[in-house]
């Protein structure tokens, strides 16, 4: 006891901050810098505004309803192109990984289909779905599509043959090897799919946007970006930037209880 | 409890002389199968009677695994030369729970009717593991990953239990608590058990009637009537040593004070 006491390096003590206090020491001194070469006039406001400023803008926004209205139609049309394009991912790899005539009709399109960039379809989409709600909402049910085919193709087939066989061997057929077997064995690819798809769909919808939005983060952006206003497009980066954070941490949540059986959960 | 509902018939009588005597619940008749170009069953007759505990001994490779599979319908056959009951269940060498099922639940695979966790609850209960009903199989020891595939098997009320080197993966001490309690289980539910093993005293110390296969079919059978349990002794040693033979292993002479020495052809020790 006094020998590890004497040991513990207790001199500095001053310097000694909870772990996680310290990781949020630097980027604060980046905030405080930032700050101090606005007052300065160092950065100048149409170059970036100044942390405070972004604050009392973002407070403004809020109470006024300007922000919460526009964050609301970003989060549905990425929420609608996501719930799209994750079910039509989901169907086609269920169909493919569960029958070999599905793989046949559905793999080798898709495969062909997911080497394009996504966004090097925008200028077909505004043909032939004008410029309103829908190539917004395509674009994203496109690009999330794959992550969510990719993963859970991925999981059905590798599903260990060993647990098919003895669930047939104890009288499981069809619907309920299916139900029972492949797809809550798939479940963790599928889980992992819809979180490239979430991040996916993000991106997209920062793309979209910027297809002549009468409402929106991007529609803001776009307006602020024509008036100079970097405090109101810096406010709507740090929202594109916490939305992302929170479905994360939504899908995180649903993995601790939907793979609540796996060892790396069970001991948590 | 209702009438035909029992969890594992509680009420059938142990097999008795007449039972085994009664038509056999297993029966090959000249059964082939090839991998290929390389015949792994010839010819192969089998017959198992009702309650009957049978032990297959048989090298590695010897198709010990692929009767077996054949007998569970896991590999083709055609009927006319194998029949098998249909209702059967496999104990797997590694336990092949569902990881994402409670033991419960994994227990009441495909069984239908309100009673499913009832009669999972009494299966896992009669196993021993009735502190373990919602536990995850991920947390489970070897040993009793093993008792709840028995458990899984048994619920179903088996006339025909095939058992794949279940034992083969644990410990000493849990294969001998396994050993008992696959037996007291034998006893109660009366099942035709056919155990595939490659160890030769696990084989005499359970079965009625020992096998061994080689060269694709049956190469020699021993009947063993000595009492359970069955501890050593002159008459297991002689089995043993016949059983070894059969199994092409010569056991070099036994000096008092000595440990036995087993001499595998190829020049190989084992102990």
């Amino acid at each position: 006891m006094t020998a590890t006491a004497a040991i513990s390096p207790t001199p500095t003590k001053a310097l000694a901050l909870p772990r996680g206090l310290e990781r949020w020491l630097s980027p604060l001194a980046l905030v405080l810098l930032w700050e101090l070469g606005a007052r300065t006039g160092l950065i100048p406001a149409r170059i970036l505004a100044a942390p405070s400023t972004v604050a009392a803008t973002a407070w403004q926004m809020t109470v006024s309803g300007e922000l919460p209205f526009n964050v609301l139609v970003s989060l549905g049309r990425a929420l609608t192109g996501l719930a799209i394009g994750v079910s039509v991912g989901s169907a086609l790899a269920v169909a493919a990984g569960l029958s070999r005539l599905g793989e046949n009709i559905v793999d080798s399109p898709v495969q062909m289909l997911r080497t394009l960039p996504t966004l090097a379809l925008t200028p077909l989409f505004i043909v032939w779905f004008g410029i309103g709600e829908t190539p917004k909402i395509a674009l994203i049910a496109l690009a999330t599509t794959f992550p969510a085919y990719l993963n859970l193709y991925n999981g059905i087939r590798g599903v260990d043959p060993k647990l098919i066989e003895a669930a047939r061997s104890f009288g499981l057929r069809g619907w309920d090897l299916v139900r029972h077997v492949a797809l809550p064995g798939a479940a963790p690819s599928f889980l992992l799919g819809l979180r490239y798809a979430l991040g996916v769909s993000w991106l997209m919808l920062v793309v979209a946007e910027q297809i002549n939005a009468s409402a929106g983060l991007g529609y803001l952006i776009n307006n602020a970006r024509d008036f100079s206003r970097t405090d109101v497009i810096v406010v709507c980066l740090v929202v594109y930037a916490l939305l992302g954070l929170t479905t994360d941490a939504v899908v995180r949540a649903l993995e601790r209880n939907v793979l609540a059986w796996r060892p790396s959960f069970i001991k948590s | 409890m209702t009438r035909g509902r029992g969890i594992f018939a509680w009420n059938r009588p142990a097999a008795s002389v007449e039972a085994i005597s009664a038509a056999p619940v297993v029966q090959v008749r000249r059964f082939n199968r090839a991998f290929g170009s390389t015949a792994v069953l010839r010819d192969l007759d089998l017959e198992i009677a009702a309650g009957e505990f049978v032990a297959l001994l048989g090298r590695s490779g010897s198709g010990k695994t692929t009767l077996l599979r054949t007998l569970a319908g896991l590999d083709p056959a055609d009927i006319e030369s194998v029949r098998t009951p249909a209702s059967r269940a496999v104990v797997f060498q590694d336990a092949r729970l569902l990881p994402w099922k409670r033991v419960w639940r994994n227990v009441a695979l495909g069984l239908s009717g309100d009673d499913a966790r009832e009669r999972a609850g009494a299966a896992l209960t009669e196993v021993g593991l009735d502190h373990r009903l919602d536990a995850w199989p991920a947390t489970l020891s070897g040993g009793e990953s093993q008792r709840a595939a028995l458990a899984r098997a048994l619920v179903r009320e088996p006339r025909l239990l095939l058992l794949d080197e279940p034992f083969a993966a644990v410990d000493a001490l849990t294969r001998i608590r396994l050993h008992e309690l696959v037996l007291s289980l034998w006893r109660a539910h009366a099942p035709a058990i056919l155990l595939v093993t490659h160890d030769v005293d696990e084989a005499i110390a359970l079965a009625d009637r020992v096998l061994v296969l080689g060269d694709g079919r049956i190469a020699a059978e021993e009947t063993v009537e000595l009492p359970r349990p069955r501890e050593g002794g002159p008459a297991f040693q002689a089995l043993r040593r016949r059983l070894l033979r059969h199994l092409g292993v010569e056991l070099a002479a036994p000096r008092p004070g000595e440990g036995e020495l087993v001499a595998l052809p190829g020049g190989k020790a084992q102990s």
